[in-house]
């Protein structure tokens, strides 16, 4: 293998989990623009959905129909939570807040961990076939699921936000809590949907991975965890950011991996964190701006 | 005045007293087990104490405890096992070595706030965990420390069981206390308040927020590297599987449980986890036989939930107000009956 078709298993490898990044930090973005809460348990939502898909094409109901129902299960299920946690907890501070979704996140997995066990579970690849030969590289069929679902989906969200009404309430909202209220828009309502529209986001996400990394009780805290670096990178509140910090992240960490070393691959996302937070904390996308008192 | 002053000596009297109390329980516990237990708690204080200075009093979150922990307990463990240092001189280079550490990642990481402050504080603890996974010839990799760590001792008495360990970790908790305490009471104190009520209104009154964010959040880590140095002589083994996020959320919900209002409140908390941990442990497979460790992780996030939706200022400041509100109805009920 020479170096041009190295670099381009580097990319493509980056591009895929990259992807998975970018998907997630999208769910961040929308959950902190409507509410602005950092929702921690953002990862667990991605595993749940993994592992319900898991379990019900385990149980032989078709691939496509598993994919549907998992994500509706997910959606559901973080609706409920929304509803249990989030709405009670209205006048609590950020600083509870975030520790109310670390305490979520904890909680999720520790169930997940007494349902699934710590075994990783094996998710058969949407379709069959050996691995694609791309100019020198090799590239498996799910990435190229992965990508795929990637593109698709941020065309949909596009599209969703842009023309449809609860889009536009949600884009609302984020403009102006309080006008959008005298308009007869619910940020309440606005603030479960925007859950539940991450949420879906993060499960379709872990299904599609599931078949490449295995679906496991403790993925979502490094994916989870990941997913907001790439939100940070991208700005945090801009979505063409988040998509763009989460294929950036995904792309330096594979060429890290294989260039520098593969141990140090999840320091270093950090370290990329923690450079862009010092030298632009208002991440790549985001708007200098100060914060009011 | 008068009222400060008697305050003060309500503080000093109430320190006086706990201490008499934790140096009389190893007299009436005697059972290994309690004591084991003891032991922890007080390790577990001494973390939890530092990080409810920076919470409670500085208003800053920190996700990345454990590592300081684990700086602790590798610094004592490689040290005194590969290079033979004694393990006084290694605690203090450990406590030391961290709390620079912690100084100079705190100055980039203290320009930022809320969310973006816990991610970079969980991302420094999860950077020191890797290292700890990754440099085998140092710290022997995922599998911890080949030799075994030497029991620490003052002259000729060797501090290796329970009993002798109580005292030690106490005295230092305590002390830990103490100096949080007058800390608190002193000029830093008012500052650090100021900062958690607002920090834009402190600078404007010229408080320098930046520099004693920074001296807090090093003084923890000085904390939780002195526990986890203590940690490493009692368990005499190291690897870096208690030094992750995980324990990093352990000590969160500690001093969050307790109530991050009150030097007192995380060592309440310390102890209602630590023995709800034991509980679990011993209770639960009765009910549920299959059950491994895992339920426990569950309990502590519902915990979490719970507590931050229903009693914000914790366990201690809770109770007392909602002890207030009972007494509070109950003279008024007095006065109109």
């Amino acid at each position: 293998m020479n170096l041009a078709s190295e670099l381009l298993q580097y990319l493509l490898s980056g591009l895929t989990m990259g992807g998975i990044y970018a998907l997630v930090a999208l769910g961040f973005v929308i959950i902190h623009n409507v509410t602005g809460i950092i929702n921690f348990a953002q990862g667990e939502f991605m595993m749940l959905g993994a592992m319900f898909m898991v379990t019900l094409v385990g149980l032989g109901i078709p691939v496509p129909l598993s994919l549907v129902l998992s994500i509706i299960l997910v959606m559901l299920l973080v609706g409920l939570i929304e509803i249990g946690t989030i709405r009670t907890a209205k006048r609590a501070s950020t600083i509870s807040l975030i520790i109310i979704t670390i305490g979520l996140s904890t909680a999720i997995r520790g169930i997940a961990l007494l349902v699934w066990g710590t075994n990783p579970y094996k998710l058969e690849p949407f379709t069959k076939g050996g691995p694609i030969n791309l100019g020198g590289a090799t590239i498996v069929p799910q990435s190229l699921w992965v990508i795929g679902t990637t593109v698709v989906v941020l065309a949909l969200t596009y599209f969703i936000f842009e023309y449809t009404f609860w889009g536009k309430a949600l884009r609302a909202c984020v403009v102006n809590k309080f006008a959008a209220r005298l308009m007869g828009i619910s940020p309440q309502r606005m603030s479960l949907f925007a859950f539940m529209f991450s949420a879906a986001l993060s499960a379709l996400a872990g299904i599609v991975i599931a078949p490449i990394t295995y679906a496991t009780y403790d993925m979502g805290l490094m994916l989870g965890v990941k997913g907001f670096i790439a939100a940070v990178i991208g700005g945090l509140s801009s979505t063409p950011g988040a998509v763009i910090g989460g294929l950036a992240l995904g792309i330096i960490e594979a060429f890290g991996a294989g260039l520098v070393s593969s141990g140090y691959k999840d320091g270093m996302a950090f370290v990329i964190l923690l450079l862009v937070l010092f030298i632009k904390p208002s991440g790549i996308f985001g708007a200098f701006g100060s914060k009011r008192v | 005045m008068k009222d400060l002053l008697r305050r003060k000596r309500l503080r000093h009297s109430l320190i006086a007293l706990f201490t008499v109390l934790i140096f009389a329980l190893p007299f009436i516990i005697s059972n290994n087990y309690y004591l084991s237990v003891l032991v922890i708690i007080g390790i577990h204080t001494t973390v939890a104490v530092g990080l409810c200075l920076l919470m409670g009093y500085a208003g800053q979150i920190s996700l990345g405890h454990a590592g300081f922990y684990g700086l602790g307990a590798y610094a004592s463990g490689i040290l005194t096992s590969t290079y033979n240092i004694s393990p006084w001189v290694a605690i203090i280079a450990g406590a030391i070595g961290t709390g620079i550490i912690a100084y100079v990642m705190g100055i980039p990481i203290f320009r930022l706030k809320e969310h973006y402050l816990a991610l970079a504080t969980l991302g420094l603890g999860l950077i020191i965990h890797v290292i700890f996974v990754e440099e085998v010839e140092l710290t022997g990799g995922p599998s911890g420390l080949s030799k075994s760590i030497p029991p620490l001792s003052i002259g000729n008495l060797a501090i290796d069981t329970d009993s002798t360990f109580y005292f030690l970790v106490w005295a230092v908790a305590l002390l830990a206390i103490i100096i949080a305490n007058n800390v608190v009471h002193s000029r830093i104190g008012r500052a650090l308040r100021s900062i958690h009520g607002s920090e834009f209104a402190a600078q404007s009154l010229g408080v320098d927020t930046g520099k004693f964010k920074l001296q807090i959040f090093a003084l923890s880590a000085v904390y939780a590297s002195v526990a986890g140095s203590l940690y490493a002589h009692y368990i005499t083994f190291i690897s870096p599987s208690p030094f992750g996020l995980m324990t990093s959320i352990q000590f969160m919900v500690m001093a969050v449980v307790g109530g991050l209002a009150s030097i007192w409140g995380p060592i309440f908390g310390v102890t209602a986890i630590t023995l709800l941990t034991e509980g679990l442990k011993t209770y639960v497979p009765l009910i549920y036989p299959q059950a491994g460790g895992e339920y426990e992780i569950v309990v502590f996030g519902l915990l979490l939930v719970i507590i931050m939706i229903f009693l914000p200022e914790g366990l201690t400041s809770g109770l007392v107000n909602i002890y207030e509100r009972w007494r509070h109805r109950k003279e008024r009920a007095h006065e109109n009956p």
